[in-house]
């Protein structure tokens, strides 16, 4: 058995790793699972890129939570995405927290952990360790990158970067810039970590992080995952085990228990520093800016088909964002399908069962 | 696998498409049309529809199908990005069909265009003598129902592409799917054009 494939893996490639932003890492940690058996001409595989707090676990159950692989939707055994027809690779990104080259790793330089000495990192930055990842499986094309939200950017950057490696991009509920909007919900994340007192400027004890801010962080970005109407459906103005208002400020209503719920989850799983510099990434993403802005140009050079799927009630990458691409990937020559799907479920859609977004997945890829 | 046999009026069509030509389809709906000429003909295609359920279909086929509207998105094309460019059975949906038209000839080197035509003798008939907009095979839904909101008569498409200083290359008027012989603007259901700028 190669020791390169399977589940929980990792592969440390000495050497410096330079940065999009002038910053370089002495070495690049990659944490990563494959699934199924790459072919003997390398043409079945596939890269699932993953949004901002997820990993690794795509189709394996979270080492921390338990949970099941947060795309088994879409990924597993009668799934568009079968590892019994594809080689389905997954890495935890740069920046992470999840075993990649993160804030929480060891400079191998002083035994210490970066923290905050970490270099801010970019989106292509990921993308470029993750080619470094494929170089390692032996895997020279991409049948296919699929990612939403920020895999979304991944998958996007991936035509751009590496042209000739990519046959197939699928960018659901995706932008390829963050707006003025994206950055501010991300700023009143980093600053609510940055303003717990436990945060000590990123030098925090792994057993004593800022939870309090990453756990607001959390609750203010989870509203931008779901939708009003969502919200309204599942919540309401329901009173959480009480038959009327406390007068006070515990936890009254069922949505403001949920998004405790989900701060205090995500504290369990994920670091404060991390948390910072992914937001970061996704706040310097801007496709079209070398480009003078034009999106279409950043395009010029693609080779990749696309498909991108959008949904109606995603307010955090709207459909607008998805056309501006579909658009600039027209002007550009370049193939692409494109689908608005209805769902009340706002940008978390595609992580939920979305059975037309899986038809379209596995109609593209089939072609 | 065998295409299944096109509808009379998309053969019509089809039959206009040169062989491996680059083809934008507009309002393809599931892809029929796309999917036949790319497994007989080789061709290269691309499509815009409106209705999300259409378009997964048409990806589910294989087909590069953009989510869109024609009265708004054609515009984002590069000039002559495609040999040819089809309108089938969509003109008389469009808010502005001389705008669309006018896409239709800078982003293909060749326009495509199939509509339903209102000379057709039954219409003539129906508003004559029954007084009334008229129902048929060709436009099933009533008037306050039908997504056709510009209906025109061959006659009347020849004076606007003759008005915009387009060159016909082809027309044919079908009949219940046949080509008909004489007076098209009377006796076909459906007029077929092919045009250039």
């Amino acid at each position: 058995m190669d020791q390169r494939f399977g589940l929980d893996r990792s592969i440390t490639l000495p050497g410096d790793f330079p940065l999009a932003g002038g910053g370089v890492l002495p070495e690049l940690t990659i944490a990563y699972e494959t699934y199924g058996r790459l072919n003997a001409n390398g043409t079945n595989a596939i890269l699932i890129c993953h949004a901002l707090t997820l990993d690794q676990y795509v189709a394996s159950a979270h080492p921390r939570t338990g949970k099941p692989g947060w795309w088994t939707r879409l990924v597993g055994p009668g799934k568009p995405v079968d590892p019994a027809d594809w080689f389905v690779i997954c890495a935890n990104v740069l920046g992470g927290c999840m075993g990649s080259t993160g804030p929480t790793s060891l400079d191998p330089r002083d035994g210490q952990a970066f923290a905050m000495r970490f270099p801010v990192i970019t989106i292509s930055d990921m993308v470029a360790a993750q080619a470094r990842l494929l170089d390692h499986l032996g895997v020279d094309t991409l049948a296919a990158v699929i990612g939403g939200s920020m895999g979304g950017m991944q998958a996007l950057t991936w035509a751009v970067k590496h042209p000739a490696r990519v046959k197939k991009v699928v960018a659901i509920a995706t932008a390829a810039r963050h707006s003025a909007q994206n950055i501010a919900f991300h700023e009143v994340g980093r600053q609510a970590i940055m303003a717990d007192p436990m945060w000590l400027g990123g030098q925090y004890a792994p057993d004593a992080p800022p939870a309090a801010g990453l756990a607001v962080a959390r609750m203010a970005a989870h509203i931008t995952y779901l939708s009003e109407e969502g919200l309204t459906e599942k919540f309401g103005r329901r009173l959480q085990n009480r038959d009327s208002v406390s007068f006070g400020f515990d936890a009254d209503f069922q949505v403001e228990s949920y998004l405790r719920h989900q701060g205090l989850s995500f504290v369990e799983r994920f670091d404060a520093n991390s948390y910072l510099y992914i937001t970061r990434a996704m706040d310097y993403f801007d496709l079209a800016e070398p480009h003078g802005g034009n999106l279409a140009r950043a395009f010029a050079g693609v080779q990749s088909r696309f498909c991108l799927v959008s949904f109606t009630s995603d307010w955090l990458y709207p459909t607008a964002e998805s056309r501006r691409i579909v658009r600039a990937l027209n002007a550009a020559g370049a193939p692409v399908s494109f689908v608005e799907l209805e769902s009340p479920f706002g940008h978390d859609a595609f992580l939920l069962d979305a059975p037309e977004m899986n038809r379209v997945i596995n109609g593209f890829l089939t072609a | 696998m065998t295409p299944l046999p096109l509808r009379p009026d998309l053969a019509a069509v089809a039959a206009a498409v040169p062989d491996g030509a680059r083809v934008l389809d507009i309002g393809c709906g599931d892809g029929q049309l796309l999917a036949w000429l790319r497994d007989t003909k080789g061709v290269e295609g691309r499509g815009i529809e409106l209705d999300a359920e259409d378009v997964a279909s048409a990806v589910g086929r294989g087909l590069a199908v953009v989510q869109g509207d024609a009265d708004t998105d054609l515009a984002d094309y590069p000039d002559a990005a495609f040999d040819v460019v089809i309108l089938s059975n969509a003109l008389q949906a469009m808010q502005r069909p001389a705008a669309v038209l006018a896409q239709l000839v800078r982003i293909g080197r060749h326009a495509i265009v199939s509509f339903p035509n209102f000379g057709h003798w039954r219409v003539r008939l129906s508003l004559t003598l029954g007084g009334r907009m008229p129902v048929t095979r060709s436009l099933p839904v009533s008037w306050h129902e039908t997504p056709n909101i510009h209906f025109c008569t061959i006659s009347d498409f020849e004076a606007l592409a003759a008005e915009m200083g387009l060159t016909v290359e082809r027309r044919v008027g079908l009949a219940k799917g046949r080509q008909v012989a004489i007076w098209p603007n009377l006796t076909a259901d459906t007029g077929v054009f092919v045009l250039r700028r």
